[in-house]
């Protein structure tokens, strides 16, 4: 952007990204492709468990199908397990990895 | 063969005799496996409750030990759901709120990852000619039957998955 003043930012100030403790960012729940489940139900799934738009889970689910896995959630550990027994109970194959 | 369709607040299908027949023996079977067939070495176990840390035995088995038993309750509620919800054997409605309707995505879900373990799906497997070859080598074999409920479940778990989604689009 032209025109305004450049902000006077500080050394100590970080992106927002950096307020998450990176203990907090550091692991990631992924989904593997699976030769059963129906691309309908696992862009559904995605939209129902984690609100993502149905742009977002359908892209997420062809990422699954094509690269064979992708990562679904990112956070603390706990939460990732969480995401994870939700995904199992919907039949999804799902594990938790360091980000 | 039967399909959902969205009527106000619920999914609706009718189901004749050989339906309801299939449908409770695949849901019986589910909870089967479940509750006294229950077995880790199965491989149909294995994907159901997949390790969540297949690099970390430790961690693996530490979580399980602690999600393992919710995990299993509701798959076994959820094939409960579809046994509840079913007509009886001379065929009928089967009409479902969306919590119920929910309930048998993830119970189809299940058999038909267990039939997949079973019929040794894997992605390079066309069902269509999977099932014109089980047909030529002997059309009164079991995969044939297999195969053909494997394929019906799939039709009918998208036909109820689109009815659900079509109502909450016309919300």
């Amino acid at each position: 952007m032209g025109g305004m003043a450049a902000p006077q930012v500080a050394p100590v100030d970080a992106p927002d990204t950096e307020d998450v403790p990176v203990a907090d960012r550091a692991w990631v729940t992924i989904v593997w492709d699976d030769p059963v489940n129906l691309m309908s139900y696992v862009t559904w799934v995605f939209q129902k468990l984690f609100g993502y738009s149905h742009e977002k889970a359908e892209k997420l689910m062809l990422d699954v199908h094509h690269k064979g896995k992708a990562v679904v959630s990112s956070g603390a550990r706990e939460r990732m397990e969480h995401d994870a027994s939700q995904l199992h109970a919907y039949g999804l194959w799902a594990t938790v990895d360091r980000a | 063969m039967s399909t959902f369709r969205r009527q106000g607040e619920h999914c609706v299908a009718t189901f004749a005799a050989d339906e309801v027949r299939v449908l409770r023996k695949v849901a019986s079977e589910v909870v089967g496996l479940l509750t006294e067939g229950f077995d880790h070495s199965d491989p149909v176990v294995g994907r159901l409750f997949p390790d969540t840390y297949p690099d970390r035995p430790g961690d693996s088995a530490e979580f399980r030990q602690y999600t393992e038993g919710d995990l299993k309750t509701g798959k076994i509620d959820q094939a409960g759901a579809v046994l509840a919800a079913l007509p009886p054997m001379t065929g009928g409605e089967v009409r479902l709120d969306a919590e119920a309707a929910e309930a048998w995505l993830r119970a189809l879900n299940d058999a038909r990852l267990a039939m997949g373990v079973r019929l040794d799906i894997s992605a390079d497997t066309d069902l269509g000619d999977e099932l014109d070859d089980a047909v030529l080598h002997d059309p009164t074999s079991t995969r044939v039957f297999q195969l053909s409920i494997y394929a019906y479940l799939g039709y009918l778990q998208e036909s109820l998955l689109t009815a659900l989604i079509d109502g909450k689009l016309a919300d």
